[in-house]
């Protein structure tokens, strides 16, 4: 197996690109996916200030590395989600890499901060373990957003997770989130700017990245996520894919250049009558927003308003369900 | 059992994730008969050897041991 480009000794064959890559024009090439991806969607400007969010997994510190290769100032952010082992072990990574690099970690741990822990406060609520966690980071990764000041959040969200939610979101016709299931989502009325570099890059692609860069993460799954849909979409994407090399590509990409325009306006419906919570004062369609029900409900402590997030508009009438 | 021979012939040490497992497979085999072996999809693992990635094509030799790593991540969004 020879480079494409250098004809040396390959390292990965990647199928959908008909391409065998050394380690360094593999790297070559993740920066190059990476550039045009920002590029082609305006994600962000080397002006801007930029956060990511880390989990300690290795598209999260994947994303972060490439960005910095490639100039841009990034912060991070990580959330912790009182997933026993699995959290304390995530954080490690999340720091090691920061701390090697000298680079600026904001931390928020949910259990000191709001009381409770994903897998109790899960149960307690009633709510599938992979719904809370994603509720609880959402909220929070716009947060610290807001409350820092930043231009943009990043995302590790790579191909494989975005062909996976448009599979399921395609399968039960959630048309609200087929239109707001863009690379780039803007600012609006207390929501941070939001972008997803990574989309033009497979998650073994991502995982040979850190492997090939040195950078350490978190192998081994979340224990909670064991069975979930998303990654059952994952492993039947992957079949077609083994098959059909270039079929997520084109599932997604597809997707947003013939499809996506159709929903746009479903998703603005959902966006109508946006208040603030009269909890934490975050944006929500309903009286308080999902965040702190999830928090009342897994028997924690309601965050104190600080207003850092709270929107300009007045209260809108409320309405079931949240946007978040 | 697959995987494991009684004969003295070249055994790689294969370690496994998700649950984390170790396996001895008889030897030489290129990676993607490995894997086609132990029904893993290419696309949702990378094979590492001494912290490098190993490439598909390569044969597995005399006490290699290599990691079959998952790279397929992630709950809801």
């Amino acid at each position: 197996m020879k480079c494409v480009t250098c004809r040396g000794p390959a390292i990965i064959d990647i199928r959908r690109h008909n391409s065998n890559f050394c380690a360094e024009h593999f790297i070559e090439q993740c920066h190059r996916q990476v550039r045009k991806a920002i590029e082609e969607f305006s994600m962000f400007e080397k002006s801007d200030k930029i956060l990511v969010a880390v989990s300690g997994g290795k598209d999260s510190l994947a994303i972060w590395d490439l960005l910095l290769d490639l100039g841009y100032s990034v912060d991070g952010l990580y959330i912790g989600l009182g997933i026993g082992d699995y959290s304390d072990t995530s954080l490690d990574y999340a720091r090691a890499y920061a701390k090697t690099r000298s680079l600026h970690l904001i931390e928020v741990d949910v259990p000191s901060t709001f009381g409770f822990d994903i897998p109790n406060g899960s149960r307690a609520a009633k709510r599938v373990p992979c719904s809370a966690c994603g509720l609880s980071k959402r909220h929070l990764f716009d947060e610290e957003a807001i409350k820092g000041g930043y231009d943009v959040l990043v995302t590790g969200h790579n191909l494989d997770d975005e062909a996976a939610v448009l599979f399921g979101n395609t399968l039960h016709w959630h048309t609200e989130y087929l239109g707001r299931q863009l690379p780039v989502l803007p600012a609006r009325d207390g929501f941070p700017r939001k972008v997803k570099p990574l989309v033009r890059l497979a998650e073994r692609e991502t995982a040979a990245y850190c492997i090939v860069k040195g950078i350490d993460y978190i192998v081994d799954e979340c224990p909670m996520s064991a069975g979930n849909k998303h990654l059952g979409y994952k492993n039947a994407l992957n079949e077609i894919e083994a098959g059909s090399p270039g079929a997520k590509h084109s599932f997604y990409f597809g997707f947003l250049d013939r499809a996506a325009e159709f929903f746009a306006a479903e998703a603005s419906i959902d966006r109508e009558g946006l208040g603030a919570c009269a909890s934490c004062g975050a944006p929500t369609t309903s009286e308080t927003c999902a965040f702190c029900r999830l928090v009342e409900r897994a028997g924690g402590q309601l965050p104190e308003r600080t207003g850092v997030n709270a929107v300009s508009v007045d209260l809108g009438p409320t309405r079931s369900g949240s946007i978040q | 059992m697959f995987g494991l021979s009684a004969c003295d012939h070249v055994r790689v040490k294969v370690r496994l994730h998700n649950p984390r497992r170790d396996l001895e497979i008889e030897g030489p085999i290129t990676i993607i008969n490995l894997l086609a072996r132990l029904d893993l999809n290419r696309e949702a693992v990378l094979v590492v050897r001494d912290g490098e990635l190993v490439p598909g094509d390569e044969s597995l030799a005399d006490d290699d041991a290599i990691e079959i790593r998952p790279v397929i991540s992630g709950g809801e969004q």
